[in-house]
């Protein structure tokens, strides 16, 4: 398959879902398997008109359960993979999540994050799916989340998404929120070869001597697909490096532990940022997605009111960078972390901040993006206190 | 134009939304510059107030919403009632003249009318009033230019529909080069 | 000399997890011969072949066979199995599972796929109960039957999983009993040559709950209830082809039609949108073919 001819190489004006679909294509998927909800429709919509034409598949699905169970298959039968989807989809698909972590399956969720709880506000934004997304599925294990701030983010972090995917062999999750997601932006799609794209980590190990789950120096394994000849098992029950099932807790140990430190000792090359004049700042935001760009009006305005306001704009919201928080914390004077949520991330920021300055959270229940002038408030009360 | 801000509303159907595509894509596209569209609309596609929003830059658009826009459009009397008073003082407000009763113009404002449902009518093609107002658009504000809100529609409809739509566009660009002037304020 | 001992289908086996898990007198084993000998006779290479499982005794099928398999979440085994052939269209994918996986907490996924007609073969083993987790009800259990949550007798009735299939647009539907070894390999062989959804069940006792708790005897008294009441009736409307395990069993091959599938409707559609789309799936299946 000529991947170049697929790409659409050029300016765009695309809504962020738009963008996420388009990012996908570029990283090389070439399955989607999905069901329609409000605020991610556009992505499946997008890929049920261009998957087709370039040899893709698309296929909407019974419910979330099944595109997520679909999604993990397609990646076993050698395709790039992924689906998308907004809270009520994104709480079905947490259990083939989890099957995804267990078997280190690599594919793409995207979550358009809507209001809620439950059906909530359907079209109107929310961020509220955080440690949803650190969390949702049960059991002990890590994820990878990346947080757009634009259409243009969409395609870039899509595209990233999937090298994670593939470098890391798990379910990588976008945190897209539904303003991002619907918002129309210019979209700068790059030539083919531009980007990196990651490919398939697959084995070149023979089949009688190849151990499905036998990590590299990394703590990943190389994958095979089927029909290669290599009759592989791949269970969600605790496993062996051959794949068999093995019911203790040394099995256990080795395994989940694996499976978390796989992105725990490689997180320095997962970790990703942007910080605007955030050291020594009087007052650090700290917000990821939409809340972020927002934040940007507020940081300007208490600017012109003579105070030194720096940004930190989180892009990976997990891994959390922490070391990097905990650096700047003790050099600035307070942290406000609004997001649309009674607060999520913001526990993480305290985490890091470990009491060397105030962390004030300017909460929202949904619906709408903050008020700037609430933003400011938390800015100038924090510097006050300072 | 360095900053500005359009509101184009009316009701679902009209192709409000399509409107604030080709507005957006014209300066982001065509234009090279930065645009933002947003969108406000209730959960049905037909019927309902439905209003595209863009802001527009030279520089990087932090803030995606519209704070005051400086162009608001209106072609349903609903969109008119939700939206008319966020208008910038000195802003320039448009109405279809046959679907929208407007209100006082706030002092130092303009208010054009002009008949975009009926002119698409009279092309036998009611639903490009939308790309009639475009036009409209085109002769009477200088926040887009000509040149990049033609490329641009013509690269968003459907395909086959483009002369019919340049002919739309040109039909609403010929009106509002012909309009005397406009409505000063406090006379309505 | 040593001599080692093997067994017909060894090769088909990952003999390294033998002893399996089933209990003795089980019929899981004896669909998983039938299945085994199927693809043998086939012709398919085994390479091509991949199973996929839910959770539950029939679950553990993916983990004994010697082919890719997968051990999916409770009752996913077929949309994981929809991915998975609609990536590789080249594979014969395979879902080996129980009646409380596909059809209570998998229903859903069930009749859809088979509404789609996505090209998969289902083999079913019915025991009528979980077994897994110790005997509990399932929506196969017949009514008044006895299973550790239904001490009263079951209040539910059951489903025909037949005409089930049949009704959600099956192409291919068969129900045999684990007596029925030469007839189920038959038929799975059958449902494994056909293009589409198919279905194969297979009635199993589970002597060590559901045979035990409704005094239905051993498994050998199972055998023998079989072989006296069941009634071979191919092509009967599956609506009339009861299980009572009180009464006649109605085994046979109930449907047999064609249909296009997922996969001929995409093409269909593509060749007449899209014309150059064959080339590019010809392209890829090549690409597939290579290795």
């Amino acid at each position: 398959m000529k991947a170049e001819k697929s790409i659409l190489s050029g300016k765009h004006f695309f809504q962020g879902d738009t963008a996420c679909a388009e990012g996908g294509i570029y990283a090389g998927c070439r399955f989607f398997g999905g069901y329609p909800i409000t605020p991610a429709t556009e992505v499946a919509e997008r890929m049920a008109e261009r998957l087709p034409a370039i040899g893709g598949i698309y296929i909407q699905m019974e419910d979330e359960i099944a595109s997520m169970c679909a999604v993990l298959g397609a990646a076993w039968g050698g395709r790039k993979s992924m689906t998308s989807t907004s809270g009520p989809g994104f709480s079905l698909m947490m259990e083939n999540f989890g099957l995804g972590i267990m078997t280190e399956t690599p594919c793409v969720l995207v979550n358009v994050q809507r209001a809620g709880p439950s059906t909530g506000l359907p079209t109107a934004v929310g961020q509220g799916d955080m440690m949803q997304a650190r969390w949702g599925s049960h059991g002990v294990y890590e994820v990878i989340a990346l947080c757009p701030s634009s259409p243009q983010e969409a395609f870039n972090l899509t595209v990233r998404a999937f090298n994670l995917s593939e470098k890391y062999r798990l379910p990588v999750l976008v945190m897209m929120d539904e303003v991002v997601g619907h918002m129309t932006e210019k979209v700068v799609i790059p030539e083919p070869g531009e980007l990196e794209v990651v490919p398939r980590r697959e084995s070149r190990v023979a089949p009688d001597a190849y151990l499905p789950f036998k990590p590299d120096a990394d703590l990943v394994p190389p994958m095979v697909r089927a029909g290669q000849g290599y009759h592989i098992h791949v269970t969600g029950l605790t496993h062996d490096e051959r794949g068999y099932p093995v019911i203790t807790k040394e099995a256990q140990e080795k395994l989940v532990r694996r499976l978390c430190d796989k992105i725990r000792v490689n997180r320095k090359d997962i970790l990703s940022w942007e910080e605007r004049e955030a050291e020594n700042a009087d007052v650090l935001v700290v917000a990821y997605g939409i809340t972020a760009r927002i934040a940007m009006l507020p940081i300007q305005m208490a600017r012109k009111k003579g105070l030194k306001v720096g940004l930190f704009r989180l892009i990976t919201a997990w891994p959390f960078p922490e070391e990097r928080l905990r650096k700047l914390a003790g050099t600035v004077g307070g942290v406000v972390v609004p997001e649309i949520n009674y607060g999520q991330m913001v526990f993480e920021v305290e985490r890091c901040v470990a009491g060397k300055a105030p962390v004030r959270l300017v909460s929202h229940m949904g619906g709408s993006t903050h008020r700037p002038e609430d933003i400011l408030n938390a800015i100038m009360d924090v510097a006050k206190n300072k | 134009m360095a900053h500005a801000e359009i509101r184009l509303s009316g009701f679902g159907g009209q192709g409000i939304i399509l409107a604030g595509q080709i507005v957006g894509k014209a300066v982001s596209v065509f234009e090279d510059r930065n645009a933002t569209l947003t969108q406000n609309y209730g959960p049905e596609s037909r019927g309902g107030a439905c209003c595209a929003q863009v802001v527009m830059s030279d520089e990087e658009i932090a803030y995606p919403d519209i704070v005051e826009p400086d162009v608001f459009v209106a072609m349903s009397q609903e969109a008119y009632n939700k939206y008319y008073e966020d208008v910038k003082p000195n802003g320039l407000s448009i109405i279809d003249e046959d679907l929208v009763v407007p209100k006082a113009v706030k002092s130092g404002g303009r208010l054009l009318k002009m008949p975009a449902t009926r002119l698409a009518d009279g092309m036998g093609k009611k639903f490009v009033a939308n790309i009639v107002m475009l036009g409209f658009l085109a002769a009477v504000s200088d926040t887009v230019s000509t040149d990049a809100l033609k490329e641009a529609v013509k690269s968003s409809v459907p395909k086959g529909t483009e002369e019919l739509n340049m002919k739309a566009f040109q039909l609403g660009y010929d009106h509002g080069k012909r309009l005397p002037a406009a409505t000063p304020a406090g006379k309505e | 000399m040593e001599m080692k001992e093997t067994h017909p289908i060894d090769d088909l086996i990952r003999t390294d997890r033998i002893p399996h898990i089933w209990c003795s007198g089980c019929g899981i084993g004896i669909a998983v011969h039938c299945f085994l000998n199927a693809i043998r006779k086939s012709g398919i290479p085994p390479k091509n072949f991949a199973v996929v499982s839910g959770i539950g005794c029939s679950g553990r099928v993916a983990g004994y066979v010697k082919l890719d398999s997968f051990h999916t979440t409770h009752g996913r085994p077929i949309p994981f199995a929809v991915g998975l052939k609609l990536a590789n269209d080249r594979l014969k994918v395979v879902v080996f599972s129980g009646d409380g996986d596909l059809i209570a907490i998998g229903g859903n996924h069930f009749i859809h796929a088979a509404r789609r007609n996505v090209d998969i073969t289902v083999i079913c083993v019915n025991n009528f109960n979980y077994g897994m987790t110790g005997g509990q009800a399932a929506p196969t259990t017949p009514v008044r039957a006895r299973t550790s949550t239904t001490p009263y007798g079951n209040f539910e009735f059951p489903f025909n999983l037949a005409y089930l299939a049949a009704g959600s647009g099956a192409v291919y539907v068969s129900r045999w009993t684990t007596l029925h070894a030469k007839q189920l390999e038959d038929s799975m062989l059958e449902a494994l040559g056909k293009k589409g959804f198919t279905f194969v069940e297979a009635i199993s006792p589970c002597p060590t709950l559901y045979n035990r708790m409704n005094k239905l005897g051993t498994a050998l008294d199972f055998m023998k209830f079989c072989k006296e009441h069941s009634v071979i009736r191919h092509g009967a409307d599956p609506k009339t082809a009861n299980i009572d395990l009180r009464g006649d069993i109605v085994v046979g091959r109930f449907v047999n039609v064609e249909r296009p599938t997922f996969t001929d409707f995409l093409e269909e559609g593509l060749a007449q949108g899209l014309p150059h789309r064959k080339a590019l799936l010809d392209e890829e299946r090549k690409e597939f073919e290579h290795e």
